[in-house]
C-alpha cells in the first residue's frame, strides 16, 4: 500500500539524512521505526507525510507519488501542537474543516468521545494535561479518517505511566477503521506492544540495519518472558546500531 | 487564613468570587493620590513653598476654570483628533507593511533595511522638512505622529510574523491550508498578542509626538496650552496640560486594552492564571 524505494534525503547542509531506504506497507499493517537520535528515522516520517521532499526516490501510497501533504494521511508529532487560541473541539474540527459545520460537530465529538475528551468540549489546551493535550492530538489526526496514520514518538514527553496508558489507548483507537501505522519511536518497549513489524535504523547514513516480525500473541504483555527477549535482543540491535555512529568500533566513546 | 481557598483552582465555567476586584483596581490610586496628598499638606503647612510646583489643588482649579471656559474642550478635542488621525495612519501603513514583510521574504529584503535605517533618525529631526513639505498646519503633525506610531508597529508585527512557531505551520501544512487559511487560522491569531502590545506602545509614542507636532507651532491643542503656559510663566497651567495628558494617555490605553483583552482570552500567562 505504501511504498518507500530507494529513498535518499540530503539536506541543505549537506548532511545525508537517508541513504538508499527501501521500505514496504501493508495495508492495516503497524509498523514501528526505531533508532538513535540521528539514523533518520523522523526525517522519514516527514518523507512520507509530504512535509518533506525525497532528494532522490519515490514515496508512494496506492501507486501515487507523495509530493505533498494528502488527507489519506494523517500525522501525530511529538508535541500535541494544539492551536491554544481554538477550544479543545475546534481544534479537532481543524482536520475536517471543509464538511458542513453539522457533520463536522457530529465527528468531533464522536472522536473526541472515543479518545475519552467528550466532556472537555470548549475547554482551551492550557487546561489540559499532557496526555489529555497529546490524546487530542490524536483525535485531530483520526478525525478525517485517514488511511495512513503516521506517529513521531508521540508519547515520549509524557510519563511512563500515562504513556503505557496511550499506547493500549492507541490500539484501541486503530481498532476502529485499521489504518496503516507507522510509528516512530525510541522506545523498543513501545515498539513492541505496539507493532507487527518492527525495523530498526543505524544513523550515518540513515538505513535500516535489521528487520524484524515479533510473532508475540496480542494483547501484548510487557512483562511475558518471551517480549522481554525481544526486548533485549532488539535492544542489543539499537545498541551496535548507534555505536557504529562514532565511525571507530575499536574505540567506543567512553567518558571519564 | 484563607491560603486554602486562594489555591483551589476554580472549575471552568464557575464564577470566580467577584469579592476584592474593585479592590484591587484601586490600589493603583494609592501612590498617586497619597504624593499629591502629601505635597498639598507640605504647602499648606508652609515647610515647602508651592510657586514652581503648583499644589494639585491649584491644578485641579486651573482645570475647572479651563473647563469653564469651553478652552479645555476645545484643547482636548484638537489634539485628540490629531493623535486618533496619526494613530490611525501610522497603524495602518505599520500594519500593512509589517504584515508584507513578515510574510513575504522578498518584500522583507526590499523594505525591511531601508525602514530599519529610517528608524534611527529621531522622528523629530524630521519636523523641519515635514514642516517644508507640508505646511505648518494639521498635515505635517498628523505626519509626524504617524511616523511615530509607525515603527512599533512594523517591527513588532514583522517580528511577530517570522516569529511564529514553525511546529504550529506544519500543522497547517498537514491539512493542506491554503495561503489564506494560513494567515487568517494560523499567522493572525499567533501574532495577535504582540500586535495588541504594538498597538500600545503605538498609541503612547503617538501621545509623545503629539506634544512635540504641537510645539511645532499650534493655535490649540493641549501642547500649544502647555508651551502657552511656559510662555507666560504659569506652572499651573503647565500641570494642567501635563495632567491632562496622562489622563487622556491612560483612558485610551485603557479602551485598546479592554477590546483586545476579548480576543486574547485563550492566553496562558500567568495573568490568566489571577
Amino acid at each position: 500500500m505504501l511504498s518507500i524505494s530507494n529513498v535518499d534525503k540530503r539536506y541543505p547542509n549537506g548532511l545525508l539524512a537517508l541513504a538508499g531506504l527501501d521500505l514496504a506497507v501493508a495495508e492495516g499493517e503497524i509498523l514501528a521505526i526505531v533508532g538513535g537520535s540521528g539514523c533518520g528515522k523522523s526525517t522519514l516520517l516527514r518523507l512520507i507525510s509530504g512535509l518533506d521532499t525525497p532528494t532522490a526516490g519515490t514515496v508512494g501510497l496506492e501507486g501515487t507519488p507523495v509530493r505533498a501533504p494528502r488527507p489519506e494521511i494523517g500525522l501525530v508529532f511529538q508535541e500535541p501542537r494544539l492551536m491554544p487560541w481554538l477550544t479543545i473541539d475546534q481544534n479537532v474540527a481543524f482536520g475536517i474543516r471543509h464538511l458542513p459545520v453539522v457533520e463536522q460537530k457530529a465527528r468531533v465529538s464522536e472522536t473526541l468521545a472515543r479518545v475519552g475528551l467528550a466532556s472537555h468540549v470548549g475547554h482551551w489546551p492550557r487546561e489540559l494535561s499532557g496526555g489529555q493535550a497529546q490524546r487530542v492530538a490524536l483525535a485531530r489526526a483520526l478525525v478525517g479518517r485517514p488511511k495512513v496514520l503516521l506517529l513521531d514518538e508521540p508519547f515520549s514527553a509524557l510519563d511512563a505511566l500515562t504513556r503505557s496508558d496511550l499506547q493500549d489507548h492507541l490500539l484501541e483507537l486503530w481498532a476502529y477503521d485499521r489504518p496503516t501505522m507507522i510509528l516512530v519511536t525510541h522506545d523498543i518497549e513501545e515498539a513492541l506492544v505496539l507493532a507487527d513489524r518492527v525495523v530498526v535504523m543505524q544513523p550515518d547514513p540513515g538505513r535500516v540495519r535489521v528487520e524484524v516480525t515479533p510473532p508475540l500473541a496480542r494483547p501484548r504483555d510487557r512483562l511475558d518472558t518471551e517480549f522481554l527477549e525481544w526486548k533485549y535482543r532488539l535492544l542489543g540491535e539499537l545498541d551496535h546500531a548507534s555505536r557504529r555512529k562514532t565511525g571507530d568500533e575499536t574505540f567506543p566513546a567512553v567518558a571519564i | 487564613m484563607s491560603s486554602v481557598d486562594s489555591v483551589a483552582v476554580p472549575s471552568r465555567g464557575a464564577a470566580l468570587p467577584p469579592r476584592r476586584v474593585g479592590a484591587k483596581w484601586l490600589i493603583g490610586f494609592i501612590l498617586p493620590l497619597g504624593l499629591a496628598l502629601a505635597w498639598e499638606t507640605a504647602v499648606a503647612l508652609k515647610w515647602a513653598d508651592g510657586r514652581l510646583l503648583p499644589t494639585p489643588s491649584r491644578v485641579i482649579g486651573t482645570l475647572v476654570g479651563l473647563a469653564r471656559t469651553g478652552e479645555l474642550t476645545a484643547h482636548v478635542l484638537a489634539t485628540l483628533q490629531r493623535v486618533a488621525l496619526g494613530f490611525g495612519f501610522g497603524v495602518t501603513a505599520g500594519t500593512v507593511l509589517g504584515a508584507v514583510s513578515g510574510y513575504w521574504t522578498l518584500a522583507r529584503r526590499l523594505i525591511d533595511p531601508m525602514l530599519q535605517a529610517l528608524r534611527n533618525i529621531p522622528s523629530i529631526a524630521w519636523v523641519p522638512m515635514f514642516i517644508l513639505w507640508f505646511g505648518i498646519f494639521e498635515t505635517s503633525k498628523v505626519i509626524l505622529i504617524a511616523v511615530g506610531v509607525f515603527f512599533p508597529i512594523y517591527l513588532s508585527l514583522s517580528g511577530a510574523i517570522l516569529g511564529v512557531d514553525r511546529k504550529l505551520v506544519e500543522v497547517g501544512r498537514i491539512f493542506r491550508f491554503s495561503h489564506r487559511e494560513m494567515i487568517t487560522r494560523i499567522l493572525l491569531p499567533a501574532t495577535l498578542p504582540a500586535y495588541v502590545i504594538s498597538l500600545r506602545s503605538g498609541l503612547g509614542l503617538g501621545w509623545m509626538f503629539v506634544v512635540a507636532a504641537e510645539f511645532m507651532g499650534a493655535e490649540e491643542g493641549l501642547g500649544f496650552l502647555l508651551v502657552d503656559g511656559q510662555q507666560t510663566g504659569r506652572p499651573a497651567v503647565i500641570l494642567a496640560s501635563i495632567t491632562a495628558f496622562a489622563v487622556l494617555g491612560k483612558i485610551t490605553d485603557w479602551l485598546l486594552a479592554s477590546v483586545s483583552a476579548r480576543f486574547l482570552t485563550w492566553q496562558d500567562s500567568f495573568k490568566a492564571a489571577e
